[in-house]
């Protein structure tokens, strides 16, 4: 008990920045199971954040109403920008949704409700630990029943041949722009949660670097299945204590680490590290799943 | 007439795929649809099944226009295709595969999936038992659990005909689905496509192989530089003159 006491004193507050993470991993996830590649999650997880922490500390809103507003405004900005840019493909769209996170970060340093560049203060802590790994479990249950529901097979298909996929019956725009929203409540659900960590949020956490890290993330765990993103956000958020640990305090290193596990996967491992541990089963599973009863 | 085209003209920028296409496919028929390369049959495949729009003319499916109509709305209305460049999803396995291609017939609600309802369970192991037939027919049972990128070149044709029978259409599109093919495989195609038109199922065929369009189609349509040359039984098309010419000139392509 002591040992515990001591272990979430040193290493509480990572264990919370790892939760939040693994849900914006989970975000980008839902998107990208849909073969879009969006750029902009971290940027709804920036529209949650201060959605939720104005309601909080300027309207007095309870928290658990906070976050589902937070998580509702960035869906809802997520449709409407959905609409448009998901009719393009590829890097044009990596690139509009980049551009969107950009209008966003540059509105939260330029708006007073905001608070501008030294962002939003005053959040209390209200985030517990135990709660941010219950919403993990709660989205990654949704995400594994998704999976093999008809939106579900809509989006892999889609990621698939979205020709084929349309010549087959299904609404490729709807089902994009459905994936796109759901991710994007994700994303803000997350960001409202994290706003109420640290007391503060400022607009370069939900920057550039943060919406291509979440990307990291997903290669390195492997965006084929729901724990692939869980898997690389917790490795990865993690990687630098765990490197502390093992002596190496370096900056640098580090980096080269973090690089080097990169480009490991994107040459060997095309589905993710979470791969290396599939593939025995790989077979079994498909068979299970097709029921239903897999939980994948 | 369960489909009708009419006056179906396609232009890309200063080519002219298609010049003025009509002609009819019968309810319940094998419609034959041949001509030399470049003569823009699968241009026409992917202007009935709204991948690319007409730059001008009309489509009538059972008496309702679809030609403004996106390709999603069309195959709900009951047309389904395969193509010619294979486009399967090669990732998923052929069971998975078909399961995917049952997107118009399958309403797999989420809610009962959250909930674990034994209903949503039992019904899935209806639609699962349905694909596993489906790949029965095309003969790819033992083929279930495989990739399908790792399919023979025949097989993955087989897979995609079995992804378009999976939303159970009235009329299937099949654009030279045993280009490719040995001969067994061939006739086991051919044996599959008279048993789908006993049943009911009108399809529309693109092939290149004579002896098989001959065999297996009711009626056929000629197409030639993106016009329609004739439309007529096996018999009628096998002796008309213009027919021939196109094809005494380019037959040793086309082989
Ligand atoms: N997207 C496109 N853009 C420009 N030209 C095209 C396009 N698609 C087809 N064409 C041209 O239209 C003509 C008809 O092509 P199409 O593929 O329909 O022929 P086809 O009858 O299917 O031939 P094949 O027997 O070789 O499959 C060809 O000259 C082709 O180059
Ligand atoms: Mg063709």
């Amino acid at each position: 008990m002591v040992h515990l006491t001591y272990f979430f004193a040193v290493y509480g507050s990572l264990i919370n920045f790892i939760g939040i993470n693994v849900l914006l991993a989970l975000s980008l996830y839902v998107t990208l199971s849909a073969g879009q590649l969006s750029l902009g999650n971290a940027a709804f997880a920036g529209i949650g954040g201060y959605t939720a922490g104005i309601l909080t500390t300027q309207f007095g809103v309870p928290y658990l109403l906070s976050l589902l507003a937070g998580a509702l405004m960035a869906a809802i900005v997520g449709f409407l920008l959905g609409m448009p840019v998901l009719r393009l493909r590829g890097v044009f769209l990596a690139m509009a949704t980049l551009s969107f996170g950009e209008v966003v970060r540059i509105a939260a340093i330029n708006l007073k409700i905001t608070g501008g560049a030294e962002g939003l203060l005053g959040m209390p802590a209200y985030t517990k630990t135990w709660f941010i790994y219950l919403v993990i479990a709660v989205v990654g249950y949704f995400l594994s029943r998704l999976r093999y529901s008809r939106a579900g097979w809509s989006f892999e298909s889609i990621r698939e041949d979205e020709t084929a996929a349309s010549a087959m019956g299904i609404n490729t725009i709807y089902y994009k722009t459905l994936a796109f929203t759901i991710g994007a409540f994700i994303a803000g659900l997350a960001g409202a949660m994290y706003a109420h960590l640290n007391y503060i949020i400022t607009p370069g956490e939900f920057g550039f670097s943060a919406a291509v890290n979440l990307l990291i993330y997903c290669i390195v765990g492997g965006s084929r299945v729901w724990y692939g993103p869980v898997f690389g956000a917790a490795l990865l958020t993690a990687l630098p204590e765990i490197l502390r640990g093992i002596g190496v305090t370096a900056g640098p290193i580090r980096m080269f680490v973090n690089g080097l596990i990169l480009l490991i996967v994107i040459l060997f491992l095309p589905n993710g590290l979470i791969s290396l541990f599939q593939r025995r089963r790989k077979v079994a599973v498909s068979v299970l799943a097709g029921a239903g009863i897999g939980d994948n | 007439m369960l489909l009708e085209i009419t006056q179906i003209t396609q232009h890309f920028g200063g080519l002219c795929a298609l010049a003025g296409v009509s002609f009819g496919v019968e309810s319940g028929s094998v419609h034959g649809l041949i001509g030399p390369n470049g003569a823009g049959k699968t241009t026409l495949i992917n202007i009935l099944s709204g991948i690319t729009p007409a730059t001008s003319g009309t489509l009538r499916f059972d008496d309702r226009r679809i030609d403004t109509f996106p390709a999603h709305k069309i195959a709900s209305l009951g047309i389904a295709r395969t193509f010619q460049n294979i486009r399967l999803f090669p990732a998923l396995t052929c069971l998975e595969n078909v399961i995917a291609g049952q997107h118009l017939i399958a309403e797999r609600p989420l809610l009962p999936r959250l909930l674990c309802l034994p209903g949503a369970i039992r019904q899935e192991a209806v639609y699962k038992q349905q694909s596993l037939d489906i790949l029965v027919r095309v003969g790819l049972a033992d083929r279930a659990d495989f990739s399908a990128q790792h399919l023979s070149y025949g097989e993955r044709r087989r897979l995609e005909i079995a992804r378009a029978l999976a939303s159970c259409p009235r009329l299937l599109l099949l654009d030279e689905p045993v280009a490719g093919m040995r001969r067994q495989e061939m006739l086991s195609v051919a044996e599959l496509i008279h048993t789908l038109s006993q049943e009911g199922m009108t399809i529309l065929l693109i092939e290149h192989n004579m002896a098989f369009v001959m065999e297996l189609c009711s009626q056929i349509t000629v197409l030639n530089f993106g016009s329609v040359i004739t439309t007529g039984t096996p018999a009628e098309v096998g002796r008309h003159p213009e027919v021939i010419e196109a094809y005494l000139g380019k037959s040793d392509q086309d082989a």
